[in-house]
C-alpha cells in the first residue's frame, strides 16, 4: 500500500486524502494549524462551540462530512499542529520531510522526518498586498486577517471598514465583516467595469457547469444588497492616513493600468481597512523538494497533479488561484494517483470534469482582476515597501539605480528589502515588479529567487540542534506519531 | 472605535464560548476565553499594536492573521518572536511587547 503524504488540510489536502485512501493509500495528513479546513473553512475551535456555524460558511456540510470521514479512518493519520519546516531530496524516496510538532514557534517541539512514497503539496496561498502610503499602519489589515479573525475567532478589526483591492474575495470579507457585527462603508475593486466585463463575459457556456461558484457569489451579493454596501469598480485606496492608527484613507480612481487619476482623490474616515490584490502561492516547499513552475509561477502538474519529480503532486492554490472547487477537484485526483489508482478510473472523471469547468473560471478570474502595473504610481518615496526591514520605495529605487545589475538577488541585498523575518513572503513580488520596472529590458535574470525558502519558517536555533525530542507533542490532538520517525 | 469581539450573546451563530482564560499583557491583565489566540484577546480590547519596529519604531500588530507576515511577533513566557495571530492563549501566560533595538537574526532564515 502506498504510502501518501498530504501537506495542508485546506479543500484541497482534505480531497486528496479522502481520494488516496478511496485508491487504497496508507495516508498521512499534516497541517501546522490546529484544525483541520485550510482558509476556506476557518473555523472557531472546539472550545467555542456554535450551533449555527454554518452560517458563516459556504460547503460546510461538505467540510464536516469529509473532516468525520477522515478522522474515523484507521488508515488515515492525521498530524495537525505540524509546520513542516524543510524538505529534502534523498535515493529511494520522492522527498524527506521534516516537520516540527507543537503549538507555533514553541522552541522543543517534536521533530519528525517522513519518508513517504507520496507526496501532495497542498499549501495554499496568502493574500497578496500591495504596498500603498499608510499601509504600515495598525488598522490595515489584509483581507484574508479580517477574514480569519471573523470566523476563527468571532473578532471584527473594526467597526467601520473599507475593503478595497481585486477580485471576488473582497466579497466574502465585507460579508464575513457584517456578519460579526461591523459596518462595511464600501468594497473598491481596482479593476474597471469594462476589464471585468471583458475578463468575464466571453464564451459564457464555459461557466455553465461552475453553479456552486455562482451560487456563492450571488450569497454574497445577496448580503451586499441586505447590508446597501456600496461596490466601486476603478477605484483603490490609495494612502492610509493615522499617527499610530488607521483614521482615514484616502481613495482614487485609477485607470485601466491601476494608475491613480488626479483630481479623483477622496477622503474616508474608517476605523480598520482591509486590503487584498490577489493571492501568492505558498511554493516554498515544492520548490526545495525540486519542482518546476509554470512562467507565470506556480507549481507545474500534469494530468493527474503529478510535478516533474515522479511521485510528487500539487493540488489547489499552489498551481493557481481559482477558488475552493479547483482546490477539491485537482486535490482529488492529485491523492488518487499518488495512491497508485488507476488514471482511467470513473473515480476520477468527475474530478477531472470539474477541474476543466474551473480552471476555465480561473482563467477568466485572472483576466477581470489580476494585477495591473500602474500601482507604482500611489507610491510616494517615503512608502514602506518591505514592512519587516522598513524599506521605503525611494531606498528601493536608490539602491536599484546605483546599480546596473539584472539580478534580483544582488538587489535585495543593495537594498535589504525582502530580507526580513517574513523572507519576502508580504513585498518580495512587490520588491520584484518595482525593481523590473527600473532595469533596462524589464526583465530580472533570477526572478525565481523571490519563492525560494529553503527553510519554510524560521526555527530555534536549538531545535535545528536537537536531534532527539523525549516530549511528546503537547498541542496536537491527534495521535502521537511514531517513535521511529522522530529523529 | 475600534476592533471588537462579537458577544456571544449577540452572535448569530448561536456561540457558546468555554472557559475563561487570563493572560497578562505588558504587565496588564487581560481575559479572554479558551481558544482565543494571543491576538484576538488583545484585539478584543482594541488595542491595535503590540510591536515596536526596530528600524523605525513604529507601532505594528496583526497585519496578515494568518502567520506569513511575522508583524505580530510577542514575547511569550520570555519566549521572544511567537506570532500572536497563531499561538492561542494559555491561561497564566506572560505576554511582552517586542522591540528589538537592531533587525532580529532570523535563525535559520536564508536570503533568496
Ligand atoms: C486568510 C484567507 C481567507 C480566505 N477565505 C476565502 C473565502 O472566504 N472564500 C473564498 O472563496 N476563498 C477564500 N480564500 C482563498 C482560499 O485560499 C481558497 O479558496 C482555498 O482555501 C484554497 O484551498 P487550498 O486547499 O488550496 O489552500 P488552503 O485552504 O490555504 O490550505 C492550505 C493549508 O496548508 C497549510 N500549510 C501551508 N504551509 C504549511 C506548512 N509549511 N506546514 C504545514 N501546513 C502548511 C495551511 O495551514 C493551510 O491549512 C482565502 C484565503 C486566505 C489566505
Ligand atoms: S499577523 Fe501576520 S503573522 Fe501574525
Amino acid at each position: 500500500m502506498a504510502d501518501v503524504l498530504v501537506i495542508g488540510a485546506g479543500p484541497a489536502g482534505l480531497a486528496a486524502a479522502a481520494a488516496a485512501r478511496e485508491a487504497g493509500g496508507e495516508v498521512t495528513l499534516l497541517d501546522s494549524s490546529d484544525v483541520l479546513g485550510g482558509q476556506y473553512w476557518r473555523h472557531l475551535p472546539d472550545s467555542r462551540p456554535a450551533e449555527r456555524e454554518r452560517l458563516l460558511h459556504h460547503g460546510w456540510d461538505t467540510f464536516t462530512a469529509l473532516r468525520r470521514r477522515l478522522e474515523s479512518d484507521p488508515h488515515v493519520r492525521i498530524v495537525t499542529s505540524a509546520q513542516v519546516w524543510a524538505i529534502e531530496r534523498d535515493t529511494g524516496v520522492p522527498a524527506v520531510v521534516h516537520v516540527l510538532v507543537g503549538p507555533p514557534d514553541a522552541g522543543g517541539r517534536q521533530r519528525l522526518a517522513l519518508r513517504p512514497d507520496a507526496v501532495v503539496f497542498a499549501t495554499g496561498a496568502h493574500d497578496r498586498t500591495l504596498p500603498f502610503p499608510g499601509w504600515d499602519l495598525p488598522g490595515v489589515f489584509t483581507g484574508g486577517a479580517a477574514q480569519a479573525l471573523a470566523k476563527g475567532e468571532r473578532i471584527a478589526v473594526g467597526r467601520r471598514v473599507l475593503v478595497a483591492g481585486a477580485g471576488p474575495f473582497l466579497l466574502p470579507v465585507a460579508a464575513s465583516l457584517t456578519q460579526t457585527g461591523a459596518t462595511v462603508v464600501g468594497v473598491l475593486e481596482a479593476n474597471r467595469l469594462s476589464t471585468l466585463v471583458k475578463g468575464w463575459a466571453p464564451r459564457p457556456w464555459q461557466l455553465a457547469s461552475t453553479h456552486a461558484k455562482a451560487r456563492e457569489l450571488a450569497g454574497y451579493v445577496a448580503n451586499h444588497v441586505r447590508h446597501a454596501i456600496p461596490y466601486r469598480t476603478g477605484r483603490a485606496v490609495v494612502a492610509a492616513h493615522g499617527t499610530d492608527r488607521v483614521t482615514s484613507v484616502t481613495t482614487a480612481a485609477v485607470d485601466a493600468a491601476w494608475t491613480p487619476i488626479a483630481g479623483t482623490e477622496r477622503t474616508v474616515e474608517v476605523d480598520a481597512v482591509c486590503v487584498s490584490h490577489g493571492f501568492t502561492p505558498r511554493l516554498e516547499l515544492a520548490i526545495a523538494a525540486g519542482c518546476a513552475l509554470t512562467p507565470d509561477r506556480f507549481v507545474m502538474t500534469g494530468p493527474d497533479q503529478q510535478t516533474n519529480v515522479v511521485g510528487l503532486y500539487a493540488a489547489g492554490e499552489i498551481t493557481g488561484i481559482g477558488g475552493v472547487d479547483l482546490a477539491m477537484a485537482e486535490g482529488s485526483i492529485a491523492g488518487w494517483a499518488a495512491a497508485g489508482g488507476p488514471p482511467d478510473d470513473k473515480a476520477v472523471r468527475d474530478g477531472r470534469r470539474r477541474r476543466a469547468a474551473y480552471r476555465a473560471f480561473a482563467a477568466r478570474l485572472e483576466a477581470a482582476h489580476g494585477i495591473r502595473p500602474g500601482w507604482t504610481g500611489w507610491l510616494d518615496s517615503h512608502t514602506i515597501v518591505c514592512r519587516c526591514e522598513e524599506v521605503s520605495f525611494g531606498r528601493l529605487c536608490g539602491a536599484a539605480d546605483a546599480t546596473s545589475t539584472t539580478s534580483l538577488r544582488s538587489l535585495k541585498l543593495s537594498s535589504r528589502a525582502a530580507l526580513g523575518i517574513c523572507q519576502g513572503r508580504m513585498c518580495g513580488r512587490s520588491v520584484e515588479e518595482i525593481l523590473a520596472g527600473r532595469v533596462a529590458g524589464g526583465r530580472l535574470r533570477d526572478e525565481v529567487v523571490a519563492d525560494q525558502r529553503p527553510i519554510a519558517v524560521p526555527i530555534r536555533l536549538g531545535d535545528l540542534a536537537a536531534r532527539r525530542d523525549p516530549e511528546p507533542p503537547t498541542a496536537s490532538p491527534s495521535q502521537s506519531p511514531t517513535p521511529n520517525e522522530t529523529e | 472605535m475600534s476592533a471588537y469581539l462579537r458577544s456571544a450573546a449577540e452572535d448569530p451563530i448561536r456561540r457558546r464560548d468555554g472557559e475563561p482564560v487570563a493572560i497578562s499583557v505588558d504587565g496588564e491583565r487581560l481575559t479572554g476565553v479558551q481558544g482565543q489566540s494571543i491576538a484576538g484577546i488583545i484585539l478584543a480590547t482594541g488595542r491595535l499594536d503590540w510591536r515596536v519596529t526596530s528600524a523605525g519604531s513604529r507601532p505594528r500588530g496583526v497585519f496578515c492573521g494568518i502567520g506569513v507576515c511575522f508583524d505580530c511577533l510577542v514575547t511569550v513566557n520570555d519566549e521572544p518572536d511567537v506570532r500572536a495571530c497563531l499561538r492561542r492563549a494559555v491561561h497564566g501566560d506572560v505576554v511582552v511587547q517586542q522591540h528589538d533595538p537592531l533587525p532580529t537574526p532570523v535563525e535559520g532564515s536564508i536570503d533568496g
